[in-house]
């Protein structure tokens, strides 16, 4: 399962699946989002697996 | 697997643009956004190699990628930084301070970083004139954007900058145009722009150079860069309807790539075809008794109102200095 983290939320999601799809599977918003694996910044075309950890950042401010 | 590559060298693409078509690696999607950063500050003639440039950092990803990017295109760049003195539960002004001045350190450590405490200055936070004003229906973002904006244009125009640089991106203002626009707003459809000239004494030029770029682009620029910004919501921002435009305006843009730019870029094509008619230009401004700034209305501009009793406006009246 992908270990996904944002903000102080959690989810495991089965792989193999692409980053967009996964955003969109945890009820986020692509246009929103950015993915950091590893500490580096990935391309939401990037296929990730079942032993990949990711962090997903919100990218709205502003009030 | 890694998805997509870099158009420009084949190697790894950390973003992908769908509006444009376009993934890039760290360094040519850095190297993208100052060479479009340098274009749109030329093509809306925002200011010159020359101008002293004052960027209003919040400590923030926008400000302080505005920042890094000016720096690093070579233009005389000082920060600004205001201390509004929001807490919120998780010291959000104190930390946002630490975020600018630790930019500096890590990055510019010979960048000139002017800060001014509003309660050290005000004798009050913002928090607190809001409370005392009874503005904002029990949240202080009127009083705050008030209060940012007078002081914003004070310094800039007392300590003699060509010009006052803001973060805001392309999702700032399709949210504020896309108000107006539900609110048939002309005059202040009118003025939105990405320059705003000082075409009257006391205002200060200011400009908007990341005005075309998506917020997920000055995230990953700040990402990238490695810049640690206050990734914490102001605590009173919740609920805010500029946040529900713009996430209106993603669902949109989900569907449909580019429906943001292009909602943007035809309202400043309209713009240029004078589709706004602007009753501003002939509204008869005034220098405000107090501080001096031009105001609509004869006697005291809305900020100096803020401080109208006696306490506070001896406060007001002794600002002088309280500078750096």
């Amino acid at each position: 399962m992908i270990k996904v983290t944002y903000r102080d939320k959690k989810w495991e999601v089965p792989g193999r699946v692409t980053v967009r799809d996964l955003i969109l599977k945890v009820g986020l918003n692509p246009e929103t989002i950015l993915a950091v694996k590893d500490s580096k910044l990935i391309n939401d075309a990037t296929v990730l697996g079942d032993e990949d950890e990711i962090k997903l950042i919100a990218v709205i401010s502003g009030g | 697997m890694p998805g997509m590559r870099c158009r420009k060298c084949g190697g790894l693409a950390v973003i992908n643009m769908r509006q444009h078509r376009l993934a890039l690696c760290e360094e040519h999607f850095v190297e993208w956004m100052r060479a479009n950063t340098q274009r749109f500050i030329e093509k809306y003639r925002m200011f010159g190699p020359d101008d002293r440039v004052l960027v209003a950092v919040s400590g923030g990803k926008d400000s302080l990628g505005l920042w890094d990017i000016l720096l690093a295109l070579g233009y005389k760049a000082d920060g600004l930084y205001l201390g509004l003195g929001i807490d919120g539960g998780i010291d959000y002004s104190d930390h946002s301070r630490v975020c600018a001045e630790k930019f500096v350190r890590d990055f510019w450590p010979d960048a000139r970083l002017h800060t001014l405490d509003i309660t050290g200055t005000y004798g009050e936070s913002i928090p607190e004139v809001a409370r005392r004003t009874h503005r904002g229906r029990g949240k202080p973002c009127s009083v705050c954007g008030l209060i940012k904006r007078h002081e914003m244009n004070r310094i800039a125009y007392e300590l003699g900058y060509d010009v006052l640089a803001t973060g805001h991106n392309l999702d700032d203002e399709a949210a504020v145009l896309w108000g107006n626009t539900l609110h048939w707003q002309v005059d202040y459809l009118a003025r939105q722009s990405p320059v705003l000239p000082a075409d009257r004494p006391g205002f200060a030029r200011k400009v908007k150079p990341l005005c075309r770029f998506y917020e997920r682009e000055t995230a990953a620029y700040a990402l990238v860069r490695g810049i640690d910004y206050i990734y914490d919501e102001c605590p009173f921002s919740v609920g805010a309807t500029s946040l529900y435009y713009k996430d209106l305006l993603n669902q949109m843009e989900k569907d449909r790539p580019g429906a943001k730019l292009d909602f943007y870029l035809s309202f400043l094509r309209a713009k240029e075809q004078r589709l706004f008619a602007s009753a501003g230009d002939s509204i008869e401004l005034h220098a405000c008794e107090r501080c001096g700034q031009p105001t609509t209305a004869p006697g005291l501009c809305a900020f100096c109102r803020l401080w109208e009793d006696e306490s506070a406006s001896q406060r007001v009246s002794e600002i002088d200095g309280s500078l750096f």
